[in-house]
């Protein structure tokens, strides 16, 4: 599968120093219609990490979001406009102010691999957070894929050279893995880029495991990897000194699985990054005395514009209706077959009833 | 006291600015115990961008720089777009103030100079996607339109050439908080000031029916009508349900259906009132000495009018709650209204439904008929027929423009007159269609959507509508322009239909692979082998004492045993 690479986060401005991030978050349905709702968790885990990256300073213009499956407004949750991450419905991570750049069937490989539009623009000084959630192959054998919609997959194989192909074009400074999901390091066992750090919720072999379910809603609200992440992060603020060291051994205290970080291909070492490298922006601001003078705006040359009288259309003219004429199709000289066709009928009675008919019928 | 339109006293002030801004918001109990509530917000641009020979406009004020920049690269002279969540019930509710179809839908006008407009058409959802937030993107030539009567433009303008008119819906497009977020960040206020802090999303989509919408067209600035301003109104619609679905009493509070009060007026606004129909004389609190009437679709109602930009209605407390109580049945019934179904078994076959009521006791009226139905369910027009009273009722237009596979949909548009207090029905039997592997959507088995039908008609009206055009008309009652004084224009729109297509089973292609090579392998083999081998005789070897016997023999010279 051919991919180009352009997905990628963006620095826009060059007055912003400091890194601006990008969070790409897929999770998808399954395959049958009862169960979308089910995985409801999902959604929360992806949008308590939006949520997060968003108070510590990211704009909206800088974040990828995609939700395969609409849960907030879906028929069957209780509290609609509402997504709930925390039980007994303390916590709303839907929020009022989220925008959602992919959603329902435009979730697809295709489109996060190469987005044809509503994409960010990065160079080589931005780093990016990358947060996957969803379901990868199932533990009975079959891991290494993330599948998106329950239709299609992407591989280990495929993110890594996509990666890969970022490395190449200078599409990042330093890049965070994050997936929550079954088996979850089996996807980043093949990253071979430079400037690389991935963390998973659960080793190859081993199930993420979901946190509470919440009676009212029905469903699992969070993933436990998800929700300690998110415990961990509502103590960070933008001037933290939190380095990912601390991040790597939030989840070390679970109880039957082991999270798995990969840190060997970034070139610095862990205990010197910052959390909010990552997850939140900084921007420096330049203050000016200087002042500017700004010209007026246009004016309307009013008087010498040749004014006919404006009417409104009548909405449903019925004799008009009545009345219009079919467009005329522009006529075409007939199709081949037919030509053929006509000719071959010629022949055939030409040849049965001899020329000399011709002068009968001309 | 009761006065018409002079108790609007800020008329003269806003003729020398440019830009003006007005919000309103229009409060109605509807007759089944729900309450309608009803905002618009709008802004008046007075430019013309798409004039020649002038500067390309870079300084916006109220108008929202997103849409005057798309107005002006795609040329576009009149822009409808909607998202709703939910089904407007005509029989319980009436009419709304301005229709939408479930879904999304999205009409556009371009203006004449235009040489490609799919070209354009195809870019324009495009960016409007991203604003909006929504799937827009799904828009292309498989759903889009070109309605050759209906929809005609709703602002200025002359030429109604159809070749410029675009119509597309997307029935299954969800509606969510993540689309009133753009949406409000449109209003020259934002969220922050004014009607607008009561759109919470949690109470809005918790709705019966919720309606955001778009219309941007070039109108009459003055009545002379000698220049033009560009007119964006933003329409929210909602509908809440707390009474039907058991959770209160017929009395509502602005607190209870927003949870929000009012504190003030936004600060851009040149108007900003709640009107609230007291046609049926609910009691309402905070009483006001203000009355209003209008004459809207067809009915003559009185309305309590609140003007925010005066500081004693927001009284001591500083903030502006309003309480009614409900009481009384009476509703006028709707004159017009459709419903639609799929009738048939199986999933080959079927037949769909349309059919239109004329609730008028004795006046026959044309309706403008539109369907646009997908090309994969193939349609037979020979079988189209259109009964009235049991009788067969010939349409005095009808455009059909067949569809052609993963090109265009079907669109058939007929003009019907409608008998008096009459039931007229629209069938037409269709076939549906097998669909390539990769055109299934991941959930197949949820069905697939077929758009809602438009029906567009001039409703005779009981009371005398005004033909004149006021700045200072109420915002609902001015959205559709009033050509004659008997009868108003009215749109209805069907519910949108979900039929099933044959579906291959996408869970069984490695089993079927493995057991038709099974089975291929083993008769195939088989038979080859029967064909083709030979047999030889063999004889068994000597068991090992009589080999030993004749090796001794051999050596000996003896003959060889048997």
């Amino acid at each position: 599968m051919a991919f180009s690479l352009d997905t990628n986060c963006g620095l826009l401005n060059h007055n912003i120093i400091g890194p601006i991030y990008c969070t790409s978050t897929i999770f998808p349905p399954d395959i049958l219609i009862t169960q979308f709702w089910f995985n409801y968790r999902h959604v929360a885990n992806t949008l308590s990490v939006y949520r997060s990256v968003k108070r510590l300073g990211i704009p909206d213009s800088h974040i990828v979001l995609m939700l395969a499956d609409d849960m907030a407004c879906n028929y069957r949750n209780p509290k609609p406009a509402t997504v709930f991450s925390h039980k007994n419905m303390e916590f709303n991570v839907y929020g009022d102010d989220v925008e959602v750049d992919y959603r329902g069937y435009e979730v697809t490989v295709e489109n996060f691999l190469t987005p044809r539009s509503k994409r960010l623009l990065s160079d080589d000084r931005s780093n990016i957070l990358i947060y996957l959630t969803g379901q990868t192959g199932n533990s009975h054998g079959g891991n290494g894929f993330l599948k998106f919609q329950d239709s299609e997959e992407i591989s280990n194989m495929e993110l890594a050279d996509a990666f890969e192909q970022m490395w190449q074009k200078r599409r990042y400074n330093e890049l965070l893995f994050i997936i929550d999901t079954c088996q979850g390091a089996s996807m980043y066992e093949r990253f071979y880029s430079p400037n690389l750090m991935a963390l998973a919720s659960s080793q190859v072999g081993e199930d993420s495991l979901s946190h509470q379910p919440d009676l009212a809603i029905g469903v699992h609200l969070m993933d436990k990897y998800t929700f300690y992440l998110l415990e961990f992060l509502e103590e960070v603020h933008p001037a933290s000194q939190a380095n990912m060291n601390d991040l790597v051994s939030v989840c070390a205290h679970r109880v039957s699985v082991s999270p798995g970080h990969h840190t060997d291909l970034f070139q610095r070492n862990p205990g010197s990054v910052l959390i909010t490298d990552f997850f939140g922006s900084v921007r420096k601001v330049e203050i000016t005395k200087d002042t500017i003078n700004l010209t007026s705006s246009v004016k309307s040359g009013s008087g010498d514009m040749q004014i006919e009288s404006l009417t409104y259309v009548d909405q449903l003219p019925v004799a008009e209706i009545i009345h219009q004429k079919p467009k005329q199709k522009d006529w075409h000289p007939p199709d081949g077959f037919i030509l053929g066709l006509w000719t071959l009928i010629l022949l055939v009675f030409f040849q049965t009833y001899g020329i000399k008919h011709l002068k009968h019928i001309f | 006291s009761i006065s018409q339109s002079s108790l609007f006293l800020n008329k003269k002030q806003h003729s020398s600015s440019k830009d003006q801004f007005q919000e309103e918001l229009v409060i109605r109990p509807l007759h089944s115990g729900d309450i309608y509530a009803s905002f618009q917000f709008r802004t008046l641009w007075d430019t013309d961008f798409l004039q020649e020979g002038q500067k390309k406009v870079s300084h916006y004020r109220l108008f929202p720089k997103s849409l005057g920049q798309v107005l002006s690269k795609f040329s576009v002279q009149e822009l409808h777009i909607s998202f709703t969540q939910g089904f407007w019930r005509t029989m319980q509710w009436g009419q709304p103030f301005i229709p939408s179809p479930p879904g999304a839908e999205l009409w556009v006008w371009f203006h004449d100079t235009v040489s490609d407009v799919d070209g354009n058409w195809k870019e324009l959802t495009n960016v409007l996607s991203g604003i909006f937030c929504a799937s827009l993107n799904f828009i292309d030539m498989t759903n889009t339109v070109q309605p050759s009567a209906s929809f005609k433009p709703l602002g200025l303008g002359n030429a109604t050439d159809h070749r410029f008119l675009r119509y597309a819906t997307l029935p299954r497009e969800i509606v969510c908080t993540e689309n009133l977020t753009p949406w409000k960040k449109l209003l020259p206020c934002g969220s922050k000031a004014g009607l607008a802090v009561l759109m919470k999303s949690e109470k809005l989509f918790h709705s019966s029916f919720h309606s955001q919408a778009v219309h941007i067209r070039p109108i009459c600035q003055d009545e002379q009508c000698t220049s033009k301003a560009w007119e964006l109104r933003q329409t929210l619609n909602v509908v809440f349900d707390h009474y039907t679905s058991g959770q209160g009493k017929k009395e509502w509070s602005l607190f209870k259906m927003f949870s929000r009060t009012l504190t003030e007026a936004c600060p851009l606004a040149s108007s900003s009132k709640v009107y609230v129909d007291i046609t049926d004389n609910p009691e309402l609190s905070p009483a006001t000495p203000l009355l209003s009437q209008a004459v809207v679709l067809g009915d003559r109602r009185t309305y309590s009018v609140y003007d925010l930009t005066r500081a004693e209605t927001f009284g001591q407390l500083r903030s502006f709650n309003l309480l009614l109580r409900w009481k009384g049945d009476n509703m006028l019934r709707p004159l017009l209204h459709a419903e639609r179904y799929v009738a048939g078994f199986g999933l080959q076959t079927g037949e769909i439904h349309t059919v239109i009521y004329n609730n008028h006791p004795y006046r026959a009226f044309p309706v403008l008929l539109m369907d646009s139905v997908p090309w994969y369910l193939q349609l037979y027009i020979h079988t189209l027929t259109v009964t009235s009273k049991s009788r067969d009722n010939k349409p005095s237009y009808i455009h059909y423009q067949p569809a052609k596979d993963r090109h265009r949909p079907h669109l058939l548009e007929m003009l019907i007159q409608l008998p008096p207090h009459s039931m007229t029905e629209v069938t037409v039997q269709f076939e549906r269609a097998l669909l390539k592997w990769t055109e299934y959507t991941p959930d197949p088995n949820h069905g697939f959507y077929v758009g809602s039908s438009v029906v567009s008609a001039l409703v005779p009206s009981m009371v005398a509508m005004s033909t004149n055009f006021t700045q200072d008309q109420p915002l609902f009652s001015s959205f559709v322009p009033v050509k004659e004084e008997s009868s108003y224009f009215v749109r209805v729109y069907t519910e949108p239909l979900l039929v099933n297509l044959p579906t291959p089973d996408f869970s069984m292609p490695y089993n079927v692979i493995c057991l038709t090579c099974t089975v291929v392998a083993v008769g195939y083999g088989s038979f080859y082998n029967l064909l083709t081998r030979t047999f030889q005789v063999d004889e068994p070897s000597p068991p090992l004492a009589k080999r030993l016997a004749n090796f001794i023999r051999r050596i000996r010279g003896v003959p060889l045993l048997a």
